[in-house]
């Protein structure tokens, strides 16, 4: 995986099958919680990565197995990127004892980490700091791991933020921090609470950082974009912060219609849907449509397979509530 | 057996910790070549060179942030937060994330941080800089809290926090860093939840934490020799876990339970040791719980005005005398 991450030039069909599948994968099965909501199966609350699976797949692609990743509460598609099982993810957003945390994390808090996946962080800019503490653990074992830490335009106006830049920079820690800019913190328009144009990428200066912006529904963008600075952090080049220009198709959570959203603005996104252009540049890049019509078909039947297991899974026992405070595996708190 | 101060058994913890582990770092502010604003980490950078001991920027959400994320991923850090009033603009890490991350994920991440901190009053710091927090970290699940009151006390709780697997804060007393006590020679570990019986009597049980300990072996001094009273002082030491065991069993031999508390009045730790005891053991008591706490009040900075909020040995006496015949 480390020599692929390397070849930053050439994008061979079998890394480009690679990235349609997992994009295939994400977009699916965030459908699917779409629709399982709907139907009152998933409870609480639930932020969609719809319209933003480029940026998961790129960097899953491009990562080495034993690299970590932090994201957000919008994470189900960083954690899918990682390989974490699907009946796991949307047992967990069901409260299903088959759930990756056995329900007691919930929608905004996945996690795996035998795959690597550090998890879900439900307070803006929390994890920041928190992956260039693994960065450092890193550095520190000399195991040239890489984390890469994904978070929202919004998180670029918290302290934690900056706190965490300056940081790794003076460091030199092996981290990526990834801002998808969707341009929406919520419900309010980024530009209109922001001092400049990229929220983070014109801050990047401030830490003498690079200033990187990538399309972000460009898988091939993300994905080279991704490779290029993870080997410069394997390396020992330090951080960097790259900006990914998105946008997503749902609101902001399960509550919200986004209907701040001046008209026609998501229909000329829906044009530059990261699946659409995706499967447009395969078949011009002459891999037959049967082969996309296959993938196609195995990730719907992989997210139906995951459905119907969570589906059956019970809730999660009782003993569970009172496991895990502490890692003696209880939550004693008094002899 | 060798005579240390306070800040010296500090040091000292650390130091017989990070020789012993490769994986233990240490990282805060101005620790590193300055030795610490309370001069408590003399020494560990000469010793265990930059690598290990790191100078942070006042970021006091990236030391503790990065100390959690290397926790997660094998290293086993302790984070310095130079004064534990400052704990509030780094609370989230501390209670939202370290303290859950364990419970959400159904025991997938192992959190082995020791956040120490210098906390209490006594130094004339006024409102922000002199707070007795311990209570704010005791009220969040998943957060384990120590506070020692004498040298030999520091050295092996601390090593005993950094060999936990779950986050410890020790809450260490500024007023005390300069106290002097004997500590053992050789490697010292000691255990969290368990409390220490320091005077045994018959009238009264006093409870007592970090430097309300000192207090109150004054005023039980005091107290027997000049008003007869006899006091058992029982020295907290943990207060997550918390060794109900011996503390319930020394309030039912005296019948009575006194909490010396220098955290403001509301929701201090006394109050849940009060709970405690009146809900298991209230067949035992012999009349009402008192405790003693500093008024719920912003502390003043004024030295005359400090004296006169937190409890004094003179108002620990008083009280207890009034209340206890």
């Amino acid at each position: 995986m480390n020599q692929k991450s390397k070849e930053t030039v050439a994008l061979g069909h079998d890394i480009r099958l690679e990235l349609y599948k997992l994009q295939l994968e994400l977009r699916y099965c965030e459908k699917r919680a779409y629709d399982l909501f709907l139907q009152n199966l998933i409870k609480g609350t639930s932020h969609l990565s719809l319209g933003q699976e480029a940026i998961a797949a790129g960097f899953g692609v491009a990562m080495r197995p034993d690299d970590y990743t932090f994201c957000t509460y919008r994470g189900h598609a960083h954690t899918l990127a990682r390989g974490a099982s699907m009946e796991g993810v949307l047992g967990e957003l069901m409260g299903r004892e088959c759930g990756l945390l056995g329900g007691k994390g919930g929608s905004m808090h996945l996690t795996d980490v035998s795959k690597g996946a550090m998890g879900s962080y439900a307070i803006i800019g929390a994890h920041l700091p928190v992956a260039a503490g693994a960065a450092w653990s890193a550095q520190y074992r000399g195991t040239e791991q890489v984390a890469v830490c994904f978070f929202g335009d919004g998180t670029t106006n918290i302290g934690a933020f900056h706190e965490a830049l300056n940081f790794s920079v003076i460091w030199k820690l092996p981290v990526i921090f990834v801002c998808e800019n969707n341009l929406y913190m919520e419900y309010t328009p980024i530009g209109s609470v922001t001092a400049v144009e990229h929220p983070a990428a014109d801050r990047a200066a401030a830490y003498n950082l690079e200033k990187v912006v990538v399309d972000g529904n460009d898988a091939d963008e993300v994905y080279r974009t991704a490779a290029k600075y993870m080997a410069r952090a394997r390396e020992g080049g330090g951080p960097a912060l790259i900006e990914c220009m998105t946008y997503r198709h749902s609101g902001h959570s399960r509550a919200d219609p986004g209907q701040y959203r001046p008209p026609g603005e998501l229909d000329r996104w829906l044009e530059r849907d990261p699946l659409k252009i995706y499967r447009e540049r395969l078949l011009g890049l002459g891999i037959v449509e049967a082969t996309l019509i296959d993938l196609e078909g195995e990730a719907m039947r992989k997210v139906d397979a995951a459905t119907e297991t969570a589906k059956a899974s019970p809730a999660p026992g009782l003993d569970g509530i009172h496991k895990n405070v502490w890692a003696d595996g209880g939550a004693a708190w008094r002899n | 057996m060798a005579e240390l101060t306070y800040r010296e058994a500090v040091a000292a913890g650390i130091a017989q910790e990070m020789r012993r582990d490769d994986n233990v770092v240490f990282l805060g502010e101005d620790i590193g070549a300055a030795g610490g604003v309370f001069k408590a980490t003399v020494g560990l950078f000469e010793e265990f060179g930059p690598r290990r001991v790191r100078d942070t920027p006042i970021s006091e959400q990236a030391i503790l942030g990065a100390a959690m994320g290397a926790a997660m991923t094998g290293l086993k850090p302790i984070a310095e937060i130079m004064f534990s009033d400052f704990l509030a603009v780094c609370w989230d890490i501390v209670a939202n994330e370290m303290a859950k991350m364990r419970y959400m994920t159904d025991g997938q991440v192992t959190m082995p941080v020791v956040i120490r901190t210098a906390n209490g009053a006594g130094s004339r710091f006024g409102a922000q800089h002199s707070q007795a927090v311990e209570n704010w970290a005791m009220a969040v699940p998943g957060l384990k809290v120590i506070a020692p009151a004498f040298p030999a006390d520091v050295k092996g709780l601390i090593a005993a926090a950094v060999r936990d697997p779950d986050p410890v804060l020790v809450f260490e007393q500024k007023s005390l860093y300069a106290f002097k006590g004997e500590v053992p020679d050789g490697e010292v570990v000691d255990e969290l939840g368990k409390a220490k019986v320091l005077r045994q009597g018959k009238d009264c049980t006093i409870v007592a934490l970090a430097l309300m300990v000192h207090r109150a072996l004054a005023a039980a001094e005091i107290l027997e020799k000049e008003h007869g009273i006899s006091c058992t002082v029982v020295d907290v030491r943990s207060l997550v876990p918390l060794d109900t065991v011996t503390i319930l069993a020394e309030v039912a031999k005296t019948g009575r339970l006194v909490t010396i508390e220098e955290n403001p009045r509301l929701c201090g730790w006394g109050a849940e040791i009060a709970s405690i005891v009146a809900d298991e053991i209230f067949w035992d008591l012999d009349g009402p719980i008192i405790r003693i706490t500093t008024p719920h009040l912003p502390l003043p900075a004024a030295d005359y005005l400090e004296d006169n909020t937190i409890p004094s040995v003179e108002r620990i006496v008083r009280e207890i005398r009034e209340r206890i015949d």
